[in-house]
């Protein structure tokens, strides 16, 4: 390392502290945030902390419903789908060759921002409509696996290329079948990129807001992110307290999830190829 | 135990003819090395013994029985790969014992024999591991001790000791030959490390361009190289290829420069279909020349250009116009010698090549 003038040094913990202050700043909020009863939107440490913000947000039948049974269906169902699509496409596309995959992808992906955009709503709608999927739930999880399954290709398919052949190689050789070989020797090794691409869906579904407000009608169906207009005032105003308690109980399955799968798995890979 | 026969198999990679036609019968029981070059193919024609790549052209039997359209898993085939492909989720029981879990053998049986393999190969102790944990050699046993177990017809090695280093690439080797004795199993074994061709191999196919250049024994093809291809790459240092002018009626081969060498004791093997003029290479092995320091009735006029001591032997490589010229001398101190010297070759051990590269004589 080259050394640096004190004063240098100095500007750049300076410029550090700032930056990771402005990151840090949103989540001492929440966490701070749900606690005070009478919460603005800045960070003060609650003088009297109470859980009295997160009592009333479970008095809030069609919020706390929304959150638990219809996130959980819609970003599950996301997340399940586009990691069982993702993993097979993938893993096809990268085991083959087929010309021209390569560019599939891209165009698939160039195009993936438009299913789950704005501008595609209105076609959506009305395919949804038609295929009598408006206030399904499936519906939503069959738009945001559309959306979202091009990236999720592309990223897992980086993922498969970077796995030596040699491993179902030495498996098909040796006596198993293609079959086999998959649930064998592939899966296990492409897990950890299964894991991202399921959590980035699950967050991706868990948070989607647009397509459930198009897509959905009765209120006992909406997501939590639309139910996070039950703690606004009829004149538009949100009532922060609630809404900072809501929030903070919106993120913990995310972090639930992701805790889980890194105690269980691990997103970690062990090498075995002598390279 | 099978024999295997490739007719006429070739592969294709777009334009890249990577194996074209090869035709090569690999009796039962014997151990067969595949030799050549980068690139020249070596690696694709066992992948296609393998089953892991499909011929464009030509049939491939095993035993009687044609294998061109099976699928890997029904050729009854174990390989060894250059990277062990060891799977890294399992322990090395579960790597060793896994064509057997594929067979169906019982978790009891599968134990034993995975056991006794491992005994064998003196990784025992270490079944419990990932391969992850183990060091290259051990890793490369595994893999050995993964193909063995379940006792295929024939063996397919690609480059398995590539990753050791030297010490333990001549034990590895040594140990091969043995196991390979005792289960006599057919065996086909890519390199491109000489040395363990030789030390290996029954018969040695070498390779260039997708096609085999020479097959034979060891020595036949160290000894009687059959084209200028097989010359210029076994031996090492490999032979001295010399392009010169055959003068029949001097009974001389001239060199670019106008150094000569008298014919006798290779005139007797010339073709008749030589001709006056004909431009041809000479070769000869760097063990078959003698260093003079005075110039003799036919002798090679040539600057010494630099002298290396290889342990055992030395070696002297000198230059004639723009020609690099190597001898070996079986000493260990390369002598002293003045700046130019000359070099007699033993004509007995030499060969003539045509313009095509084909042996003469
Ligand atoms: N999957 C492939 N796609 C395209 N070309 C290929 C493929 N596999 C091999 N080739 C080409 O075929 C030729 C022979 O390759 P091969 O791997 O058989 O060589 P090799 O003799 O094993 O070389 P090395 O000693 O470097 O391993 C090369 O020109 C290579 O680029
Ligand atoms: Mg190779």
């Amino acid at each position: 390392m080259n050394r640096m003038s004190p004063l240098a040094r100095a500007g750049l913990f300076l410029l550090a502290i700032l930056l990771g202050l402005f990151f840090v700043l949103p989540m001492l909020w929440l966490i701070t945030a749900p606690l005070n009863p009478r919460t603005t939107l800045s960070v003060t440490l609650p003088s009297q902390p109470s859980l009295d913000n997160f009592r009333a947000v479970f008095d809030n039948g069609f919020a706390i419903r929304a959150l638990l049974v219809n996130n959980l269906i819609i970003g599950g169902g996301a997340m399940v789908l586009v990691a069982v699509v993702a993993t097979l496409a993938s893993y096809s596309l990268s085991r083959t060759r087929v010309p021209g995959s390569k560019l599939l992808v891209y165009v698939l992906i160039l195009f993936s921002s438009v299913v789950s955009g704005t501008a595609a709503m209105v076609p959506i709608f009305l395919l949804a409509y038609n295929l009598g999927l408006i206030n399904e739930h499936i519906g939503v999880i069959l738009v945001m696996t559309g959306g979202l399954l091009p990236s999720a290709i592309f990223i897992m398919r980086d993922f498969v290329d970077s796995i030596p052949r040699s491993y179902e190689e030495a498996a098909l050789v040796c006596g198993a079948s293609p079959r086999r070989t998959f649930w064998d020797v592939a899966m296990p090794l492409v897990r950890p990129g299964v894991l991202v691409v399921a959590i980035w869906a699950f967050v991706n579904a868990w948070g989607a807001f647009l397509v459930p407000l198009v897509l959905l009608r009765s209120p006992e169906k909406m997501p939590a992110s639309i139910a996070f207009y039950s703690f606004y005032t009829e004149a538009g105003t949100p009532n922060l307290p609630l809404v900072s308690a809501y929030a903070f109980l919106y993120t913990i399955p995310v972090l639930l999830l992701y805790l889980i799968i890194n105690w269980r798995f691990g997103f970690r890979f062990f090498g075995g190829i002598k390279r | 135990m099978a024999e295997v026969r490739l007719d006429n198999v070739t592969r294709q990679f777009g334009s890249v003819v990577a194996v074209n036609a090869i035709n090569l019968t690999i009796a039962d029981g014997e151990f067969v090395a595949l030799l050549g070059p980068s690139g020249c193919g070596k690696t694709t024609t066992l992948r296609l013994i393998a089953g892991l790549e499909q011929a464009d052209g030509g049939h491939m039997y095993i035993g009687d029985r044609d294998v061109t359209n099976l699928p890997p898993r029904d050729r009854d085939i174990a390989m060894v790969f250059q990277d062990y492909a060891l799977y890294p989720h399992m322990t090395i029981l579960d790597n060793i014992g896994y064509p057997l879990k594929v067979r169906g053998t019982p978790r009891a049986e599968l134990t034993k024999r995975v056991t006794e393999v491992a005994e064998r190969l003196q990784i025992g102790n270490l079944l419990q591991r990932r391969p992850g944990q183990l060091s290259g050699g051990q890793q490369q046993r595994a893999s050995v001790a993964r193909a063995v177990v379940y006792h295929a017809q024939v063996f397919l090695f690609d480059e398995p000791l590539s990753n050791l280093d030297a010490k333990l690439r001549v034990e590895a080797r040594a140990f091969l030959k043995r196991l390979q004795h005792e289960l006599d199993v057919t065996a086909v074994y890519v390199t491109h490390d000489q040395a363990e061709a030789m030390a290996l191999a029954d018969r040695i196919a070498v390779m260039n361009h997708g096609r085999i250049m020479q097959l034979g024994a060891p020595l036949e093809v160290y000894r009687r190289p059959q084209n200028l291809f097989v010359a210029s790459f076994i031996g090492s240092p490999p032979m001295n290829l010399l392009p010169c002018r055959v003068d029949l009626g001097a009974r001389r081969l001239v060199f670019a420069g106008g150094a000569a060498l008298e014919m006798t004791g290779m005139m007797e093997r010339l073709p008749a279909s030589l001709r006056d003029g004909e431009m041809v290479t000479l070769g000869i092995r760097p063990e078959h020349i003698t260093i003079r320091e005075t110039a003799g009735a036919s002798t090679l006029p040539v600057k010494v250009y630099v002298t290396e001591p290889l342990g055992g032997e030395s070696l002297v490589i000198t230059q004639m116009g723009d020609l690099l010229i190597s001898i070996r001398l079986f000493q260990d101190e390369p002598p002293s010698l003045p700046d130019a010297v000359w070099l007699e070759l033993n004509m007995t051990h030499t060969f003539l090549y045509g313009a095509e590269g084909e042996l003469m004589r």
